[in-house]
């Protein structure tokens, strides 16, 4: 009897281990099932290259988003990494030890708060700035890349201050022995060493930033057209999706599906990329 | 103690002189870390401030109408997907932890498969789970937007979150105690439920209250399977919106931004609480 018992929890057990298995797979065939006859419909070079999204037109080239997505995230980007790089050399080698959990507990609370509760402060705080800045409308590439910039934080910090804490403490203390200050021997012994850490924190960063939808519609202006420039407005591939998916029917709809596709293939990749530099991270002593 | 930190300061202090490249590096690192800590305290207290004032009994009428954008139907519809998400992802996420753990050979591939999956779920964007709880729950199973599509969207996305920090809890028992158990005679099952998970309760819990505060603040996936009514449906398979969803519905149509606020406001001090639980959990496992 127990016996028999063991044998079925085990098999339970793993009849659950397979659930994430299983949703793998199911999100991939019904977004590949949906979403592929329509770019076939489209063709694939109209569809991924085409510069002009006009459904009511059957014009359905999402090049604009594409750019918009990559444009918005190289944003956030350059402005988020050096703050979140030199914050997180703060965490692992500045900050006092009675203050520390202070800080983390802040890390953390920033990596919560919801994109709506982000998304709200970029529309009434950093949109009427640029607004008033610029004089025109102030929902734009830049408050949308500032804003990311902002959410990608924590994500950065955290991916980076572990690889900082994992390098050997004898390689920042052989650099002092050399004679080089505090901040020589982090920035030209430790970071070097954590850098495919760092490197990883980073892409996690680029695809939080590439997969946020609710903060980026609520600042970016969503014009479906080319992105021109900082100061103008852009749509990016996830905000297209929320924005037309309650209408939609038919191809436009598969469409939009499509366009899911295109952005869950760019996860795919990022999330391979993080996955292979984890895997390159060893000190050899 | 006093005079040994003040030397230390003084040292730092020399070599700066001699180093003027240090120096910088050294304002870079607190000029940055004062930038990232004074966004956060600023977003607080920004939306605190301007919120608090906006909250008022009306918010929380159990309607929903045009004059009084109560937000009270989506509280109501955040604890009750909240709470059928949870009793569909933990018990799910703790048994495959428990797999992965106790039962499952470390080389085995059919690990490999599992633990890439959970990795793949745990980076895909909620706009995506969106789509798919669209395509899957609400096309292809005629559930519609309802609570339900809604809560099963929810499930794929937290279950790979519940199964790591599981996963990590039964890790942290010692294998002591499940040699003390076998020794007495107790087979794997009774020491799997009566000591391990026992003691890996606080860490599953952590794991919850991450859940929980993912759940609370997701928008993009909801959308388009929960829908975006702003009434108590009558029953799961109703659709029903959010706090998060009806946030970005009031702040979206521009007419209720008061309300808005005062969404946003109940939002952060929702979070703040979790995070809140976390941090005492965490103490008390680091407590032992």
């Amino acid at each position: 009897m127990n016996q028999i018992k063991e044998q079925v929890m085990k098999i339970v057990f793993l009849i659950a281990a397979c659930t994430s298995v299983l949703a793998v797979a199911l999100i991939c065939i019904f977004l590949f099932a949906n979403g592929i006859p329509a770019i076939g419909e489209i063709g694939v070079f109209k569809f991924l290259l085409g510069e002009l999204w006009r459904p009511s037109n059957n014009l359905y080239g999402i090049l604009p988003m594409i750019l918009g997505s990559i444009y918005v995230t190289a944003g956030a980007i350059i402005l988020g990494v050096p703050v979140a790089l030199f914050t997180s050399v703060f965490m692992a080698r500045y900050c006092p030890k009675k203050i520390y959990p202070f800080f983390q507990s802040a890390i953390n609370l920033m990596a919560g708060v919801p994109s709506v509760v982000y998304g709200f402060f970029g529309l009434v705080l950093i949109v009427p700035m640029i607004q008033s800045a610029t004089g025109r409308d102030g929902s734009t590439m830049l408050a949308a890349s500032v804003l990311l910039a902002i959410m990608i934080l924590p994500t950065i910090i955290g991916v980076t201050e572990s690889s900082l804490r994992s390098v050997p403490e004898s390689y920042y203390e052989g650099s002092l022995a050399l004679g080089a200050t505090h901040e020589r021997s982090i920035f030209f012994t430790i970071i070097p060493a954590a850098k495919s850490g760092i490197v990883a924190g980073i892409v996690l960063g680029i695809g939080r930033a590439v997969g946020e939808t609710m903060a980026v519609i609520m600042v970016a202006g969503n014009q479906a057209r080319m992105p021109a420039g900082l100061f103008r407005g852009v749509r990016t591939l996830t905000a297209n999706i929320v924005l037309e998916m309650g209408y939609a029917a038919d191809l436009h709809r598969e469409a939009l599906i499509a366009t899911g596709v295109v952005l869950f293939v760019f996860i795919l990749l990022i999330n391979l990329a993080v996955s292979l530099l984890n895997r390159r991270t060893h000190y050899g002593d | 103690m006093e005079t040994k930190k003040n030397s230390r300061l003084q040292q730092r202090l020399r070599e700066y002189a001699k180093s003027p490249s240090s120096a910088i590096l050294a304002v870079l690192v607190m000029l940055c870390t004062a930038i990232t800590f004074f966004v956060l305290l600023f977003l607080i207290v920004f939306i605190l401030v301007k919120g608090v004032t906006h909250i008022t009994p009306d918010l929380f009428s159990f309607t929903y109408t045009t004059e009084n954008a109560s937000l009270m139907p989506a509280l109501i519809n955040t604890l009750i997907m909240t709470a059928l998400s949870l009793v569909i992802a933990v018990p799910i996420g703790v048994a495959s932890a428990i797999f992965l753990v106790e039962y499952a050979g470390k080389g085995s591939k059919l690990v490999g498969l599992i633990r890439i999956t959970a990795e793949t779920l745990s980076g895909i964007p909620s706009i995506v789970y969106g789509l798919f709880g669209l395509l899957f729950f609400a096309t292809t199973l005629h559930w519609g937007y309802s609570l339900l599509s809604g809560s099963f969207t929810l499930v794929i996305m937290i279950l790979p979150l519940i199964m790591r920090t599981t996963e990590e809890a039964l890790k942290a028992v010692p294998d002591s105690y499940r040699e003390a158990s076998f020794g007495l005679g107790a087979g794997k099952l009774r020491t799997i439920f009566r000591i391990v998970l026992p003691s890996a309760v606080p860490g599953i819990l952590a794991g919850v209250i991450l859940a929980t505060g993912r759940i609370v603040g997701e928008t993009a996936a909801l959308m388009y399977t929960a829908g975006t009514v702003a009434q108590v449906p009558k029953s799961l398979m109703g659709s029903g919106r959010t706090l998060a969803v009806h946030m970005y519905a009031l702040s979206s149509e521009g007419l209720y931004m008061d309300q808005a606020y005062a969404t946003a406001v109940i939002l952060l001090v929702i979070v703040l609480l979790i995070n809140w639980l976390s941090g005492q959990l965490a103490k008390r496992i680091a407590k032992g």
